[in-house]
């Protein structure tokens, strides 16, 4: 449900700064500046390939030069695995370099430089405030082909998650939303915390890009698949879109791309993610 | 369209999923995906390596509900995902909204007028 107003109000909230800016005599003045800014980058090397350093760390060459983050610091990722798909995107630009298709590297660069000063406790508190507005708990009262639709995709992944944590999280059609327990937010997270500061940012990315923790972590512990999270946070535009009719360059497009993203945010847990026992330490108390 | 059942949607889709979930399917398209990025030597490349490695790895397990070739599996489906669904938006990305914004002088040709033109220029322009 605040999917769709939050992007509404990104869409409108950039046309009105960019008109803002543009008086009429410095028209052709900020048209200029603009497309300064995003000039693109060419390509500027021919092969890419990783080596691992003295602390077990690797890094991604390109050509003879190693890669560095944005802040400037050396680029390093603790296992090969990520290496690899972080060079595979690399390898993947053509003639430009287009850094809105190499997801894993932006992931990469948020842990390494992390430019908002985020703390993990920090991060654990923003996941669990977005438990309140959490998609899934987040029902409507008509029209009735939807709220079927709702019963049968989300009860199920809220009960499976109600029981894999030993939470209650519940859903609600009112406009304030599911009371959430503090019960169920310790529970979290105490999970949360035994994730680290790596995999939390690759779980908050995918927590903002699907507006739900329950499918985020559903996703996270594979019981559900890229394809079928980001199928159950776009519900209601499946819906709309089964009744009224596909539009490619919008709704697939939006599709791909939170495929796309959702898909790398899940990799990156996955790789940074020390072991897999770890995160099954609640359901063997 | 509206008024006619249809079967809930998640279930449609896993019917439309199972059909991938074969781990031989997986590979084949992440192998397909690779081929689109580097061309004929996809081959040679470090991911097609490692790819092949873990697949080969993970093959030896006969366990069915094995934990770790679950996850070996559910990683690997989440990397094609990850390939395909980037290659797909940036052909749909190049398709719609790669064309920018038109020039003053292209959307006045548009019309079939002309930008009018002033010998010494405007005021304001330096």
């Amino acid at each position: 449900m605040l999917r769709c107003i939050v992007r509404l109000q990104s869409k409108v909230g950039n046309a009105f700064s960019l008109s803002k800016v543009c008086l009429r005599n410095q028209h052709y003045e900020c048209v200029a500046r603009y497309s300064a800014a995003t000039a693109e980058r060419k390509r500027f090397y021919q092969d890419v390939s990783i080596s691992q350093s003295e602390g077990g760390l690797y890094e991604i060459n390109l050509d003879q030069r190693k890669l560095k983050t944005p802040g400037g610091k050396l680029f390093t990722v603790p296992n090969e695995a990520l290496a690899i798909a972080v060079a595979t995107e690399w390898d993947a630009q053509r003639d430009t370099l287009k850094f809105y298709t190499m997801h894993l590297t932006t992931l990469c660069n948020t842990a390494l430089d992390n430019p908002t000063q985020r703390s993990k406790e920090q991060m654990i508190t923003a996941a669990l405030k977005f438990l309140e507005t959490d998609t899934i708990c987040y029902r409507v009262d008509e029209p009735h082909g939807l709220v079927e639709l709702q019963k049968n995709e989300w009860d199920p992944v809220l009960q499976w998650i109600e029981k894999r944590y030993n939470v209650t999280i519940g859903s609600s059609a009112s406009i304030l939303g599911p009371e959430i327990p503090e019960a169920t937010k310790d529970n979290l997270r105490q999970h949360l915390k035994s994730y680290n500061f790596w995999s939390l940012t690759g779980l908050e990315y995918v927590i903002t890009q699907l507006k739900s923790i329950v499918l985020s972590l559903g996703m996270i512990d594979r019981h559900l698949s890229v394809e079928q999270a980001v199928l159950l946070s776009r519900l209601e535009e499946e819906y709309q879109i089964r009744r009224w009719g596909n539009v490619e360059w919008a709704h697939d497009y939006d599709m791909y791309e939170l495929r796309a993203r959702t898909a790398a945010g899940a990799l990156f847990v996955h790789l940074t993610s020390e072991s897999s026992t770890v995160k099954h330490k609640l359901l063997q108390d | 369209m509206p008024g006619s059942r249809r079967a809930p949607l998640q279930s449609q889709h896993r019917s439309r999923m199972a059909a991938l979930s074969s781990p031989l399917r997986v590979c084949r398209g992440i192998l397909k995906e690779l081929r689109a990025i580097q061309g004929p030597s996809y081959k040679k490349s470090l991911a097609y390596n490692y790819v092949m490695d873990q697949f080969r790895k993970n093959k030896v397990t006969g366990e069915r509900y094995c934990r770790a070739k679950q996850e070996a599996h559910h990683a690997s489906h989440t990397y094609l995902c990850l390939l395909a669904s980037t290659r797909n938006h940036l052909v749909l990305h190049n398709l719609y909204h790669g064309k920018g914004e038109r020039s003053p002088e292209e959307v006045a040709s548009l019309v079939g007028l002309r930008l009018p033109t002033q010998p010494g220029g405007k005021g304001w322009e330096k």
